[in-house]
């Protein structure tokens, strides 16, 4: 499966990436799962998305939580909660 | 008529113009309420110089019309306006306008809180300070959730 990853604000930061294109196992099939595989690619993104964290995401520009099921060519963003206002 | 408008933008926007040229034509409004938010020179301590705003252009008009849809559906209302500023800011500028229109001033204030409440929570905006200590990304309040958690329908 085939996503596009987009980060903001202080993950944006913290990882040094805005957007990237990703393709994921076939095991990976939740937002969850999403997060925890990126999470094995180690420093910074371990840290940066570490259980504990409290972060937001969002599929295809639409917040959901994390047991939602990723669809293929959608654009997943991560983000902390929202200061705006 | 009945209609929603959203603007992001970098620029400065003129309070009076803005309402005046809401209600413009609509012989059926009797009641205009905005709020208006401004940058404080203080926040959780620290001296505040400036701020930049970062959004998710895309996704962040998607959420603000999604909240202006469940005002119009809650609450008798006619116009709605949302503008909320990004990129740099100082101390003392104008950062967010929410100004909705009604025939009576209950459902406006009303309306005009429940989009706030939402949009803090909801929008995706993100603040960065510049503080004396250095820039830093401001924390998400536990008050703002408890503010839109009490518009939950129960």
């Amino acid at each position: 499966m085939k996503l596009e990853l987009r980060f903001f604000a202080s993950l944006r930061e913290a990882l040094g990436v805005s957007q990237e294109s990703i393709t994921i196992p076939a095991t990976v099939k939740t937002i969850a799962e999403l997060r925890a595989h990126l999470i094995e690619r180690g420093n910074p993104w371990s840290e940066v998305l570490a259980e504990g964290k409290v972060l937001r995401c969002a599929l295809n520009q639409h917040m959901v939580d994390a047991n939602t099921a990723l669809q293929d060519g959608a654009e997943v963003a991560f983000f902390p909660p929202v200061t705006g206002g | 008529m009945s209609n929603s408008s959203i603007r992001i933008q970098e620029n400065d926007f003129d309070l009076s113009a803005e309402i005046a040229a809401l209600r413009k034509g609509d012989p059926r409004v009797g009641a205009v309420v905005s709020f208006l938010g401004a940058v404080r020179d203080m926040n959780d301590g620290s001296q505040v110089k400036g701020m930049t705003l970062e959004y998710y252009p895309g996704m962040t008009e998607k959420a603000l019309q999604e909240i202006l849809d469940q005002a119009k559906a809650r609450w008798d209302i006619y116009q709605t306006l949302v503008i909320h500023r990004v990129g740099p800011l100082l101390p003392e500028d104008q950062i967010v306008l929410v100004a909705v229109t009604s025939a009576h001033r209950g459902e406006a204030f009303s309306a005009c809180e429940f989009i706030m409440d939402y949009l803090k929570t909801a929008a995706p905006f993100w603040k960065k300070e510049d503080t004396p200590e250095g820039a830093r990304w401001v924390d998400a309040r536990v008050t703002d959730e408890a503010a839109m958690a009490r518009w939950k329908k129960t």
